[in-house]
């Protein structure tokens, strides 16, 4: 990417970063869910710790664990879905594809303020897991940020996704923003081992990084090691899923242009 | 010898296979330096054509190049050379004027961006208005300042879609005051969409006269009230969108 490309994706994060410095409720609701979230866990957490067992106290850790870097991938989502959003509530986005911003340009400023969203929304509650339960989830180490960086880019992939459907099915494709990540929870085995799923369904479950993540995150957990073929198997599956998704919104912005979708996308 | 503003061949839009076309055969080659008027009813292919020239809609036929760029292959090159400002498509409400340009001044690589910024809300009466949400301002300020936005740039080209739709007299004048003025001074070329005859036979200096998705004639407004017979655009565009010939035009 050239400077003026560089200055083009910063274009659209300054827009969204002006609009929340104006607007408090819209960054209170960013920390809101993920500190609600861990608190409620949280507390499950302390009940479980406190039985007599020491598979209790690392269950418990693991349950803590899965809650706070599942809201990674959650908040990453959501992050570029929303942002996306809030330009076509803005009525803006004629605007924007007027101008010499490129697709790729607008997913890269997508991506970077997914970022800014994950970072203004969970570590709060990972300081706050810190500091009410005695939760470190660094604890583990630097394959955390391993872990993070693995379900921020599932998250880029799954949104990639929903904008492609709202670029195809418009506002009431809108929903999916919100909702679409919650689906895939019980294959993404946050809470309990791949495992445990039936046979039919733990090759689904393989098929997404964020599996691969959280069996990593209980290796580290519970055997203190890095179970770096989960680690790998994640990138790996991000890469392809980013590259299936990000054709899919190409395919997809291309099919608005030809069916005038962009002149009336979000009426 | 410079290529022109626009040029359009044989243009056509279908938004499905078996939909009427909704522009159909369009062709023309506006010249650098002139302001144009694209008129037309409602349904004619204005909007359409207009959002195929700025690459929101790729055509089902034809060729259009935009200073000198292909859009079908180069459309990112002839954007940044050019811009828009339409009262339909709104800037972002929360944000205050100075940061809803400086967006813009980002999006187009505006050199020297807050100069830039600071030369057109003194231009436009903004200055005042800067620190402003854009959502709290009356519709003539909001009017000024989506041209600011369409003007940051220092377009070669604009493309204007009802630019004092909504707004007083007064106020309306000023905008086409300001843009007469701003044409002569920087040579900049201007197609603008109105339902304003009075408008267009002030600013523009040829006419395309769009209905059901065809040019039905075109040429200068003095030069298409002579031919009607008429006293003004407005007459000439009722003959048009009502199917009247000279001929049979009602005295």
């Amino acid at each position: 990417m050239n400077r003026a490309a560089l200055r083009r994706v910063w274009g659209l994060i300054y827009r969204h970063l002006a609009l929340y410095r104006r607007s408090w409720p819209r960054v209170l609701e960013l920390m809101y869910w993920p500190v609600l979230q861990m608190l409620v866990w949280g507390f499950v957490t302390s009940y479980l710790a406190a039985a007599p067992s020491n598979a209790a106290t690392i269950g418990a850790g693991a349950l803590l664990g899965g809650v706070l870097l599942w809201e990674v991938a959650l908040r990453s989502q959501m992050g570029f879905s929303l942002s996306f959003l809030e330009e076509i509530w803005s009525r803006n986005l004629g605007h924007v594809f007027v101008s010499p911003l490129r697709p790729r340009e607008l997913v890269a400023a997508l991506m970077g303020m997914s970022v800014i969203r994950v970072v203004v929304g969970v570590l709060p509650a990972v300081g706050l897991a810190w500091l009410l339960y005695a939760f470190g989830l660094f604890a583990m180490g630097p394959v955390v940020v391993a872990f993070f960086a693995a379900l921020l880019m599932m998250g880029w992939a799954v949104a990639l996704g929903v904008t492609a459907l709202i670029l195809r099915y418009g506002a009431g494709a809108e929903a999916l923003a919100w909702s679409i990540l919650f689906g895939l929870t019980p294959f993404s085995a946050v809470f309990y081992p791949v495992a445990i799923l039936p046979g039919w369904l733990q090759p689904v479950a393989l098929a997404l990084p964020s599996a691969h993540v959280f069996e990593g995150m209980r290796a580290a957990l519970q055997d203190g090691r890095i179970a770096t073929g989960h680690l790998v198997a994640a990138f790996a599956l991000d890469a392809a899923w980013l590259a299936l998704m990000g054709w899919v919104f190409l395919r997809q912005f291309q099919s608005a242009r030809v069916r005038g979708a962009l002149l009336n996308i979000g009426e | 010898m410079d290529s022109p503003a626009i040029l359009a061949e044989a243009l056509s839009k279908r938004y499905a296979p078996d939909a009427p076309p909704a522009v159909e055969g369009l062709s023309f080659s506006m010249p650098r330096g002139a302001t144009w008027g694209l008129l037309g009813g409602n349904g004619a292919g204005k909007t359409t054509t207009i959002a195929m020239l700025l690459g929101l809609l790729v055509p089902s036929g034809g060729r259009i190049t935009v200073l000198g760029h292909d859009m079908a292959r180069d459309r990112f090159a002839a954007l940044a050379r050019m811009n828009f400002s339409s009262p339909y498509i709104a800037l972002p409400s929360r944000l205050s004027v100075a940061e809803n340009l400086r967006v813009y001044a980002h999006l187009y690589d505006v050199p020297r961006a807050e100069a830039r910024i600071a030369e057109l809300a003194a231009q436009l009466q903004l200055t005042e208005l800067l620190d402003r949400p854009a959502g709290e301002l009356s519709a003539g300020q909001k009017t000024r300042v989506a041209l600011a936005k369409a003007l940051v740039n220092r377009p070669e080209l604009l493309l204007l879609d009802e630019p004092t739709a909504s707004l007083d007299p007064d106020t309306g004048d000023w905008v086409r005051s300001w843009l007469e003025r701003y044409r002569a001074e920087t040579g900049c070329s201007i197609l603008l969409a109105s339902h304003n005859m009075a408008e267009v036979e002030r600013l523009c200096g040829h006419v395309l006269m769009l209905k059901g998705g065809r040019m039905v004639d075109s040429g200068s407004p003095a030069g298409l009230i002579g031919k009607y017979g008429r006293d003004d655009l407005e007459q000439v565009f009722l003959d048009i969108a009502r199917g009247r010939q000279r001929a049979e035009a009602v005295p």
